[in-house]
């Protein structure tokens, strides 16, 4: 199926034949399988070595089939006689990456809105659409998977229509699955998006949208031309910093890297300088030359800003080190993960780690845990407080144990402004989440006849917790969400502790709403009764707000463990048993003298509902 | 015996142990008699209901043992560790007492002409008092048998239906007052914990068996095995789980009652006069299992023999017996001593525990709170640690 096109010439491609594109899409909407197929389509990916998904790199990526990284592949095509050289920004689909998704669309100047035909748009996908059109650019409105039986492209196309304006029959419809349309689509983009502007001959500003740690070249910093050209040998210069590197490597990705000659203005490619940290590559940055620096840096980048806090620490002390050596790694290919040392009572050294959602904190601790071999335990997740104290003064928390004893005059807590999409006959089931979640309705709207849009303002500790399970598993996942920041707002907030035989485990600390402590505690309190095995002492477990206790639960003492035969054989498998067991201990934590499973730890994050059906 | 072989490296084409440690240890021996009628519901030793498979008999099988009997000879002699004489013999199973009297008696002779028998030597055999005859009893005993080991379990009818026993009441005293005239010294085996057993049914066992004046009583807690028809009853609900807390009560009672009776608190299970052969396994003396599925330990070698009767007897014929074999390191000698060693009254000593480098802060620990105690240069468990070796162990090992 695939022709070999003509490829031009990375550096000497004139502005007027690229184009910068990126997808939009949801999870699961087929974006990965479209982008194969163009892989496939342009000749530069042979049918022998295609493989599904080509683009997603790293295991863990292909694993919950979901893109974290971006990347950027430069796709040989012609129309009508003439060669482009299409660059095609590969963007993050969940909602804890939407400031990856921000620098990916920066770069391109149009972007592809690719939607399930069987499922219709999600909020997320609504949310990019958004940004891109900020961004202004050029949005081609795709229907994927018209080849399933459940497809109803003419009603989705109808509601894209009615999203982006236009006619539904501006919607083209594809297969990635079976190719069909992907041609057209090609085409349509080289017709549709417009040609990068710059200044070829001013002073090169590149702007960086991706840095990605690899372990055998460093930093891959990816950049996009916005004026002038990068050479071979340049030296570069980080705007925000000064910092000179010599350039080791210039070149495109197609799909594999391939060094070129430089890259020209309007062009998309990589730059390898052989800094080993991506903190050196700052994502947002402008890179110039050192010979003839640009002036005035490209606008910078938002940072990206935490929104979920959690300690990490390792089960096993004497790994520290090697949990701070394994989080340096990780931050090289992760420029929003941040984290500080952190000292727990009861877990000993760790970090507080800053990470944008629950899943970028899930991505991170199994990272962790399967990369760098460490086992760990992350503390239940908490957002940013604002205290005033009752003597006026003002304080930061982001961890609940650092929640002051005393009297608090006010507490502010993140809110989030949350954009629902569901089948209507899910409305009630989410008026009744988001309320039992704290949620105040900003409105509501049909966006076709029978899907509803749903605006909530929440707090943001309220969604962090376990709010997007609650809402696949209440709408059998058809309700879709997204939400953005919405500034602070006063809660009526408490601490609530968890002391075991009498001693308060910082770790188990929780900030939540009054009227929820006291099913928190009680919640809390069980599972630990549950997961916390005997010890040789009566344990006592009691959950309080400052020096009130809320719940109480008890373990009692062991009183039986010997095996009741050992002759002969049974020595040798009790020996056995034995040298397991051993093992089985490193999985513990102390905690005084309490020994407590890493799975309690983790349990605090559980919910309500998981807990019930337990 | 239960549960599947351990994996090991291979029996030596030469035959030959290498002894991976310099001590003169008494030498014992197990013999392995893998038949029963009836396969009870807890049970996962290596037995047979069939008395007959492809090429083994249960009225030839002794045959095979004393072949065995004959190949250990030779690869002790070999080895250079040939014991002067055997200080305890114990037949198990299954169910030995299925064998007849002359069967025994061939065993024990091939066992005194190959080493010898040392000054006392303990001789005990394992019997169901169903299967136990006054005809058996008295033959054996003039083989040489001297002590009986009688499987009890529980005078309570409803207990010895969960455990698929055949016996009652009536056969265990007709079976210890025979043992008793012939001048065995006697051991009842009970189990404990059995499913819907009661407090005070245990209560009412243990009475029971006290007046029957025996010398010494093994008391265990019911273990259900993975694999068995009394773990998949009780998964599926039809038997209730086993309640650890009650049986701790039943334990300290019977601990109370037994030793107020006379019997002596020796080991975790086991009360009265000091079994000669079970001391063996509990302070890694030479001891060589024949039979199907015995274990050996021989200078800190632990080998095992194919678990098939039929396997084992066609490995047999073909060289040795033997599955596999693991020579214990200094460091796995030094940790069954604590692991066997804290189950007995004798303790370990001391120095165990610094050549092991267990924290004496822990050790401390447990003494203040009463699960130890020191005796001279021994460190033992107290009443109140009697139940917890296992965690103990564990906690000083890690």
């Amino acid at each position: 199926m695939s022709t070999p096109v003509k490829q031009l010439e990375p550096s000497l491609t004139p502005p007027g034949q690229i184009r910068n594109f990126c997808i939009i899409a949801h999870i699961d909407h087929g974006k990965s399988t479209l982008a194969d197929r163009m892989l496939q389509l342009t000749g530069i990916v042979s049918d022998r070595e295609m493989r599904d998904q080509y683009l997603d790199r790293m295991d863990i990526e292909r694993e919950r089939g979901i893109t974290i990284k971006s990347q950027a592949v430069r796709l040989p095509w012609q129309l009508d006689g003439t060669a482009y050289a299409l660059n095609m920004i590969d963007t993050p689909g969940h909602v804890d990456f939407t400031y990856e998704v921000s620098r990916s669309l920066a770069a391109c100047e149009g972007a592809v809105l690719l939607v399930d035909a069987a499922q219709g748009i999600e909020a997320q996908t609504l949310a990019n659409l958004y940004l891109a059109l900020e961004n202004d650019l050029e949005i081609i409105p795709v229907l994927n998977k018209i080849d399933l039986p459940a497809a109803q492209p003419e009603k989705y196309a109808e509601e894209l229509a009615s999203l982006i304006g236009g006619s539904p029959e501006d919607c083209l419809k594809v297969s990635g699955k079976t190719g069909q349309g992907v041609k057209e689509l090609m085409d349509l983009i080289v017709r549709r998006v417009p040609a990068p502007t710059g200044n070829a001959d001013a002073p090169a500003r590149a702007m960086i949208f991706d840095s990605v740690y690899d372990s055998y070249r460093g930093v891959v910093t990816y950049v996009r031309m916005i004026d002038g050209k990068l050479n071979p040998r340049d030296e570069i210069q980080m705007m925000s910093t000064k910092a000179v590197h010599e350039l080791l490597e210039i070149g495109v990705i197609s799909p594999e890297p391939k060094p070129s000659k430089g890259l020209s203005v309007g062009e998309v490619g990589y730059l390898i300088t052989g800094v080993k940290d991506v903190r050196q590559s700052k994502v947002g940055d402008t890179v110039t030359t050192k010979r003839n620096p640009a002036q005035v840096a490209l606008k910078g980048y938002a940072e990206p800003k935490p929104m979920v806090f959690s300690g990490i620490y390792p089960i096993d002390g004497s790994d520290y080190p090697n949990l701070r050596e394994a989080l340096d790694k990780l931050r090289l290919s992760d420029a929003s993960l941040v984290y500080e040392p952190e000292t727990s009572a009861a877990l000993g050294f760790g970090f507080r780690c800053g990470f944008l959602g629950l899943l970028h904190l899930e991505i991170i601790t199994e990272r962790l845990e399967r990369e760098f071999n460490l086992s760990l335990i992350a503390t239940s997740p908490s957002v940013v407080y604002n205290v005033t104290q009752e003597d006026g003064t003002q304080m930061v928390v982001t961890n609940p144990s650092e929640y002051p004893d005393g009297k608090v005059k006010e507490v502010q807590e993140p809110m989030v402004r949350a954009t629902l999409l569901t089948p209507k006959d899910y409305v009630g089931t989410i008026m009744e989440l988001c309320q039992g979640k704290r949620g105040t309705m900003i409105d509501m709207q049909y966006l076709g006849e029978d899907r509803v849009q749903l605006r909530y303002r929440l707090p943001l500790a309220e969604i962090v917790f376990d709010f997007f399970d609650q809402l696949k598993s209440k709408t059998q996942g058809y309700a879709s969400l997204d939400y953005e920041d919405d500034g602070f707002a006063p809660g009526d907030l408490v601490r609530v502790d968890l002391l075991l035989q009498g001693e308060k485990v910082d770790a188990f600390s929780a900030i939540v709403h009054k009227d929820k402590a006291y099913g928190h505690g009680v919640r809390i309190a069980t599972k630990l009764r549950e997961l916390i095995p005997r010890q040789q002492f009566e344990v006592p477990i009691q959950a309080a707000i400052g020096s009130r206790v809320i719940a109480r639960e008890t373990i009692r003492a062991i009183r039986k463990d010997v095996l009741a035969k050992c002759y002969g054989g049974d020595i040798t498998r009790k020996r056995k048993l034995l040298e397991k067991q051993k093992e089985g201990k490193k999985r513990m934590k102390m905690v005084g003298r309490v020994e407590v499973p890493q799975e309690a730890f983790i349990a605090a994050l559980s919910t309500d509902e998981k807990a019930g059906k337990k | 015996m239960a549960g599947p072989l351990p994996i090991g490296e291979k029996w030596p084409e030469s035959n030959q142990l290498q002894p991976q440690n310099s001590a003169n240890e008494t030498f014992h021996v197990y013999v392995h008699v893998p038949f029963c009628t009836v396969r009870c519901g807890y049970c996962d030793f290596n037995t047979y209901t069939q008395q007959e498979m492809p090429g083994v008999a249960l009225a030839e099988f002794h045959l095979a043992l004393i072949e065995e009997i004959r190949f250990s000879k030779s690869v002790l002699d070999a080895s250079g560790l040939s014991p002067s004489g055997i200080s305890s013999i114990f037949f198990g199973g299954g169910t030995p007492s299925l064998f007849a009297s002359k069967q025994i008696k061939l065993i024990l002779d091939a066992l005194q002409s190959s080493f010898g028998f040392a000054p006392g030597c303990e001789i005990t055999m394992e019997a169901n008092p169903e299967s136990t005859t006054a005809e058996l009893l008295s033959g054996v005993r003039e083989a040489g048998v001297n002590r009986l080991s009688v499987g009890v379990q529980s005078y309570d009818p409803a207990v010895l239906k969960v455990l698929d026993r055949q016996h009652n009441a009536g056969n265990i005293n007709s079976a210890l007052g025979a043992a008793k005239s012939l001048d065995f010294r006697t051991s009842l085996d009970l189990i404990y914990g059995a499913p819907g057993e009661s407090y005070e049914s245990w209560q009412e066992t243990i009475s029971r068996s006290l007046e029957l004046q025996t010398d010494h009583v093994s008391a265990y807690s019911l273990i259900v095995e993975p694999g068995t028809k009394l773990a998949r009853q009780i998964s599926k609900g039809e038997l209730e789980a086993v309640n650890e807390d009650l049986n701790a009560d039943k334990y300290e009672w019977a601990t109370e009652q037994l030793e107020a009776a006379g019997l002596p608190w020796y080991e975790v299970s086991n009360f009265g006069e000091i079994a000669q052969h079970n001391l063996a396994y509990w302070q890694s003396k030479n001891w060589w299992g024949y039979g199907p599925g015995a274990h050996s330990h021989i200078a800190g070698n632990r080998f095992w023999n194919q678990k098939h009767p039929a396997r084992y007897q066609q490995a047999l014929e073909a060289g040795s017996p033997a599955a596999g074999l693991e020579r214990l390191s200094e460091r796995q000698q030094l940790e069954e001593s604590l692991m066997l060693g804290l189950r007995t009254k004798f303790g370990v000593p001391r120095k165990l525990l610094s050549q092991l480098d267990v924290d004496p802060l822990k050790v401390a620990e447990q003494l203040s709170l009463g699960y130890l105690s020191l005796h001279g240069d021994q460190i033992a468990v107290t009443k109140q640690g009697r139940l917890l070796v296992d965690r103990l162990v564990v906690d000083f090992l890690q």
